[in-house]
């Protein structure tokens, strides 16, 4: 990996970011780290991902890949000498990319914003279904390790990020993650014991800071 | 064309199942049915009624209870962006519909996602506002697809010389589009806009298999009107 150029455009609270930078970690790729002001986006943003303007941009030797669940496989394609991140089987490789797709769109939908972003019966509805989801997601993971099997794996490295947001909905929306998906915290918790994972994650009482703040940027309560 | 006559008696054994859980106006099952045919595989289709799916449907896709639902020998695999690229990987006889290389790999899995949750989500809130919020859906679907239009310019298809996963993706524009934009008495989608995209249609028109799987227009105007009757309705 001697002449390798590798930058990622990125925002500390971002959980998508959050993937590239565990996906890095785990592949031990060397790289350099942006925080970019979402506020007042750096041109090399506006270049490199001039369709969505979005972090994180992962650039690579001068070439830009954006969206975080093609940056995960990207960077698994590229990088296949270690931690492979799916499964080689097509089949398993489709159900891993069946969960890291519902994922997106239940986790980390506009929908589940709605547990800290809402309140009163809008809240409450957008718990339940945030629940459910997390629920089936225990279920996929079963008596694994981790959603990989015995290591982590494309859907682990999808959804950990998310754990450092949990303290933020759970005190938003008044509720115990723990008591509703024991495993899935256990899991989480296993998850955490990896440098690969922990030094990519924010802490929680950061994360619940910073939900704080966005509700007072959108006037919420 | 070529490609059937080339690998239909090679593709796979006798003893492979495969089903495809579809609806027959939907643009996702019409992708999994194309990419199906252009690697000459053999499947049974099964129409699913939307408004009553079957306990077999809600069996093999029970977190979304949505069609497609491509089954390959038992095994269910529903999304079909996900199912794309099962196929891909199954079944390596060409056409290849994702590259070998990392980055164009990388770029077509961007592209599919941006027809997907940009413009064919765009495309739904056309069909389902009026007035102003219409008008601005329109605005923002056109620029959608100018993107698109960009993408496709001075390429033969989107993957570079011969159909593609994004090529497959983008196939609603073949027909799905034109009907809707007819059934909806709007003008987003001309030659004279979006050149290199017609042109890019008239390629799929001359593959069999895209024709094979061309929506039926009359009957789909039909079910877009009864649709939007029934949406506006009930927002009354």
């Amino acid at each position: 990996m001697a002449d390798e150029d590798v930058v990622l455009l990125d925002f500390w609270p971002s959980p998508f970011g959050m993937r590239v930078r565990i996906a890095l970690a785990e592949k031990e790729i060397k790289y350099e780290y942006k925080e970019e002001d979402l506020r007042n986006k750096s041109d090399l943003l506006l270049k490199m991902n001039p369709i969505h303007k979005k972090i994180p941009v992962l650039i690579h030797n001068g070439k830009p890949v954006c969206e975080s669940l093609v940056h995960v496989q990207y960077i698994d394609e590229i990088w296949p000498h270690k931690s492979p991140l799916l499964p080689t089987d097509p089949y398993q490789r489709a159900i891993a990319r069946f969960w890291g797709d519902f994922v997106d769109k239940k986790i980390y939908g506009l929908e589940s914003r709605k547990v800290w972003s809402t309140k009163g019966e809008e809240q409450e509805a957008a718990k339940k279904e945030f629940i459910e989801c997390l629920k089936l997601l225990e279920g996929e993971l079963g008596n694994k390790a981790y959603f990989g099997g015995e290591n982590l794996g494309y859907v682990d490295v999808v959804l950990v990020p998310f754990y450092s947001w949990f303290y933020a909905y759970e005190k938003c929306g008044n509720f115990s993650i723990e008591t509703e998906c024991p495993k899935l915290i256990a899991w989480a918790k296993r998850c955490m014991e990896k440098d690969s994972v922990s030094k990519s994650l924010p802490d929680q009482d950061k994360i619940y800071d910073y939900v704080l703040h966005l509700k007072k940027v959108f006037g919420i309560e | 064309m070529k490609w059937r006559t080339i690998f239909s008696s090679k593709t796979m054994g006798d003893d492979e199942e495969v089903k495809v859980f579809g609806m027959w106006a939907s643009p996702y099952s019409r992708r999994v049915e194309l990419a199906l045919k252009l690697k000459g595989i053999p499947y049974e289709y099964i129409e699913e009624d939307l408004s009553n799916k079957s306990a077999l449907l809600i069996k093999h896709n029970p977190v979304h209870q949505k069609i497609p639902v491509l089954v390959h020998n038992g095994k269910s695999i529903p999304e079909s962006l996900v199912i794309l690229e099962y196929i891909d990987e199954t079944w390596r006889n060409n056409p290849i519909l994702l590259s070998q290389d990392p980055y164009d790999r990388a770029m077509a899995r961007f592209w599919a996602k941006f027809i997907d949750e940009k413009i064919l989500s765009t495309a739904r809130k056309v069909s389902f506002t009026t007035g102003k919020e219409q008008e601005h859906a329109i605005e923002e679907v056109t620029e959608q697809l100018k993107l698109l239009e960009n993408e496709v310019k001075g390429k033969a298809y989107f993957g570079g010389e011969g159909i593609g996963y994004v090529d497959i993706v983008a196939n609603f524009l073949v027909f799905w589009f034109g009907n809707l934009q007819e059934a909806l008495g709007i003008n987003i989608f001309s030659q004279h806009k979006f050149p290199f995209i017609f042109e890019w249609i008239q390629k799929q028109l001359k593959i069999d298999m895209v024709d094979e799987c061309r929506i039926p227009k009359d009957k789909h105007l039909t079910y877009i009107q009864t649709r939007l009757a029934a949406f506006k309705s009930a927002s009354k």
